[in-house]
């Protein structure tokens, strides 16, 4: 056998295709059969758990494919078409891994690997509710033949080279992605892409078997929660190997591909707010359904966007016939959601209804309204190119002004309801609570407002002032937020301190882990709060490019940069042209820094690698740009960014709240609670008394 | 303005008194000079501003004046263009649309030629619009058919036990 590991590759993805077809055929058979109460020729209950088995077997078939591809990589078989245009002898064996994701198949299998390991341990975990996981299990069958199908049929990544010889070198890894965040930024977005398939699974097979009670949520809260996570890892991975790699000083271009990540985990985010209003009052069961639906379309939908070559993007791989079969299980996806909620549509009756306009749910509707409007216009944004050029014959830019001037106040209404939402009561707020709630917040938006103004932050002064009065709105909110969720905290501390006699932090750290879930929460606004602080610093972004030799300086802001000497390197993979910078910083050295500008020369490309000394306050960003082609002397651009650093520590905190929120809440038993000497009477909870007594007065329609 | 500032001092003398006269010729200059000094920056700020609403055409899919590509065949020729047509005296919206004309619509990093480009700028703020509507219906919906039952319950909750009900209902 001449190409023993692409054939082998090749053998299991289509054993993992006939297994996935099994599983979905053997998984709709039993399940109809169960359904409909018509036996088979052998029991449903025996065929199902074979369509379990076959999912499971799945995932072992596509898991050696996988291996294949990357062993291929290392072995450096250049007779794999795939290996040969993402690899080369000299590429360093961790961007030989990472060329598994760095391609059109390569990125394909792993999104049928990562789909498979989701079924493996779903799968494997069925006991949880073998009924509701026989539907979940079939479900994601399907997805997985689709992408089973791509890979065989339409994306095969063990295509052999053109007269099977294999060249002596490849073709390199894009220069871009040799860099150490590319090896964890496309798994984590993929893990979030995929992941959404399961959540995705459940609500539908729920809504197929009219699952009573709210049962699915709790069983895929965390999953979906781990999946949000993922996707916020990585979209912010990409934001900071954009910004330490691209050299254009930015983290955020709006490209298409950007934009696809943005929109499934702002649907995401709408979900995962929304369905605690299901949890607790049983209210928005269409409505949940349908975020969870549009958030795994979404995830689907970025990748047609992209490889169908309905819009351009940078990112974009190889144009190619396989948006075609996107569209086609995209049309599929959303039929088969349409059909079977008109068909189940009076299971998704509503439990309660709303009792106060001023309550949590209705904050919880505004939320989801602003994160949903938020979504809409990056979709909108992404996809009106198409759009005017059907209309008018051409096509137009969707450039970042475009977002900046929509979308940026959408995003501060946002900012704006975080800090509202947690502040209002469940059911009703009254007039004295908000007062007691909002009046700290108010303050400290009025006093951070003055401050600014009173330091020089007048938009009005500004070149920019959009971005300026943004900026100052910016700061103001995220003062009364963290005000709002600081003061939430104290006062949760301030009653476990009474309750327990321990200090304010112990009982801040009691009163988080009695109720994980609310006080992560609580955390992940923080993040959030300091992410917005720091996009709010890109109003006051400043740049200077010139040609530098030896000795000579650039002054930007109080920061100077003195061109200390250039140098050149090479090593097998790329030649290195570099600066060496002394940095000043109100007349006394700080730092060195080294930009560098690197040919690689078996792609024969070209690439920067940026100089960054940060600190909490600013970025000095020096990019090396090149040499000016006339004088052949350097070319340096050098940005000054406030608050960037911002960005990655509010990232780090969601992260933390995310990881808090997943832990279990300590049990009322097991909370150290010191009980008074004389235990008072058990008390009926107020919110059931509350409510039987409601109930009671109303009559039985209401029980 | 040195034949101006005495006419106006004229005009002002046999009105104010020293004092006042004396703080309405530094109002007087304060204004002017702010004027002038804003007169001033427009060019650099024009620039900027324009400079940000291109994009550049070489196909990097950056903002015109955020191109950093050395030997990129296209930003330095029309970064010079662009201030070639901000020294003409042309308005905002004429280089724009120099710039248009020459490079077709998708050199404007944003839909700004008015008729259909409108739309993409209406149509995010509409859909804001209608779902503020639709949610203050629904919320209304909702609490009309949920009035039999609080009336029926009871008088308004006291703080205390709301706060309780807080505190079990909310995560």
């Amino acid at each position: 056998m001449p190409h023993p590991m692409p054939s082998l590759g090749s053998f299991s993805l289509m054993l993992a295709l006939a297994l996935s077809a099994y599983a979905l055929l053997a998984g709709t058979l039993s399940l109809w059969s169960t359904a409909k109460g018509r036996p088979l020729a052998v029991s449903s209950a025996q065929l199902g758990e074979t369509s379990r088995r076959a999912g499971i077997a799945t995932f072992w078939c596509v898991s050696v494919a996988a291996f294949a591809l990357v062993w291929a990589a290392f072995s450096n078989d250049y007779s794999v078409d795939y290996v040969l245009h993402h690899t080369n002898r000299d590429l360093i064996p961790v961007y030989k891994f990472s060329a598994l994701w760095s391609g059109q198949e390569g990125s394909l299998l792993l999104w049928a690997w990562l789909l498979a390991t989701y079924g493996f341990v779903m799968r494997l975990r069925h006991k949880v509710d073998v009924a509701l996981t026989a539907y979940a299990s079939t479900i994601l069958a399907a997805i997985q033949l689709f992408f089973l199908l791509l890979l065989v049929f339409a994306a095969p990544p063990f295509a052999i080279v053109p007269g099977g010889i294999a060249p002596k070198d490849g073709f390199g890894l894009n220069p871009l992605l040799q860099y150490p965040e590319m090896v964890i930024h496309p798994p984590m977005l993929y893990l979030g892409y995929v992941g959404f398939s399961i959540p995705f699974a459940f609500a539908l097979g729920a809504l197929m078997m009219r699952y009573p009670g709210e049962k699915w949520i709790h069983i895929t809260r965390r999953w979906t929660m781990v999946t949000w996570l993922f996707l916020t890892c990585g979209i912010c991975l990409g934001m900071h190997w954009a910004y330490a790699v691209l050299g254009w000083g930015g983290y955020w271009g709006w490209d298409p591909v950007e934009n696809a990540s943005l929109m499934p985990w702002l649907a995401a985010t709408a979900f995962l707010h929304s369905v605690m209003m299901q949890e607790k009052r049983g209210m928005m069961k269409g409505w949940n359904v349908w975020l969870i639906f549009i958030t795994f379309m979404l995830s689907i939908l970025g990748t047609l966007l992209t490889r169908a070559g309905l819009v351009s993007s940078v990112h974009a791989f190889a144009q190619s016939s396989i948006g075609d079969w996107f569209v086609g299980f995209l049309l599929l996806v959303a039929v088969v959601c349409l059909f079977t909620f008109f068909l189940q549509r009076d299971h998704l009756v509503a439990d309660n209804k709303l009792e106060s306009l001023v309550s949590r749910e209705s904050s919880f509707l505004f939320n989801n309204l602003i994160l949903l409007a938020a979504c809409f216009t990056v979709l909108w944004g992404t996809l009106f190119p198409v759009l005017s050029e059907y209309v008018q014959g051409s096509k137009v830019t969707m450039g970042a002004p475009f977002y900046n001037k929509v979308a940026v106040p959408i995003g501060l209404g946002l900012l704006f309801l975080t800090g509202v939402g947690p502040l209002l009561a469940w059911r009703a707020t009254s007039l004295r609570s908000i007062r007691r709630n909002f009046v700290l917040p108010c303050l400290s938006i009025l006093v951070m407002a003055g401050s600014l103004i009173a330091t020089g932050l007048r938009p009005w002064e500004e070149d920019d002032p959009t971005s300026s009065l943004y900026s100052l709105v910016c700061f103001s909110l995220s003062a009364g937020v963290i005000t709002a969720i600081v003061t939430e905290f104290l006062r949760g501390a301030a009653v476990v301190r009474t309750q327990t006699g321990k200090n304010l932090l112990a009982s801040t750290l009691l009163l988080t882990r009695r109720n994980t879930r609310r006080y992560g929460g609580y955390i992940i606004h923080f993040g959030i709060v300091v992410m917005f602080i720091g996009l709010a610093g890109a109003a006051f972004n400043q740049s200077k490019e010139m040609e530098m030799h030896f000795g000579d300086s650039v002054q930007i802001g109080s920061w100077k940069l003195v061109c200390n000497s250039y140098s050149q390197d090479t090593n097998a993979n790329y030649d290195t042209d570099y600066a060496l910078m002394d940095v000043f910083h109100n007349g006394k050295k700080i730092t060195q820094l080294a930009p560098e500008r690197r040919f690689y020369t078996a792609s024969q490309q070209t690439s920067t690698v940026v100089a960054i000394h940060s600190t909490l306050s600013r970025d000095l960003y020096v990019v090396f740009e090149g040499r000016n082609p006339q004088t052949d002397r350097p070319i340096l651009k050098v940005f000054l960014n406030p608050l960037v650093n911002w960005i990655w520590i509010g990232v780090l905190i969601v992260i933390l709240g995310t990881a808090i929120a997943l832990v279990p809440s300590l049990t009322p038993s097991r909370a150290p609670v010191a009980l008074p000497a004389k235990a008072p009477p058990a008390e009926t909870p107020a919110f059931t008394a509350v409510t039987a007594q409601a109930k009671n007065a109303a009559g039985p329609s209401h029980a | 303005m040195q034949r101006g500032l005495p006419m106006l001092s004229r005009m002002f003398a046999f009105r104010l008194p020293t004092a006042l006269r004396r703080s309405a010729h530094l109002l007087l200059l304060l204004v002017v000079g702010f004027t002038m000094l804003g007169a001033g920056t427009p060019s650099a700020s024009r620039f900027n501003d324009l400079g940000h609403k291109l994009m550049c055409p070489c196909g990097c899919g950056e903002i015109l004046l955020e191109c950093n590509h050395v030997g990129c065949p296209d930003s330095n020729r029309m970064i010079g263009e662009l201030q070639q047509q901000l020294s003409t005296g042309l308005g905002d919206t004429g280089v724009l649309n120099f710039f248009s004309a020459k490079y077709g619509p998708t050199v404007l990093a944003a839909p700004i030629r008015g008729g259909f480009d409108l739309v993409a700028w209406i149509v995010p703020f509409a859909v804001l619009l209608l779902g503020v509507l639709a949610v203050v219906l629904v919320l209304r919906m909702w609490k009309r058919r949920q009035q039999p039952l609080a009336t029926a319950a009871s008088a308004p909750l006291p703080d205390t036990l709301q706060e309780q009900i807080r505190r079990e209902t909310e995560y």
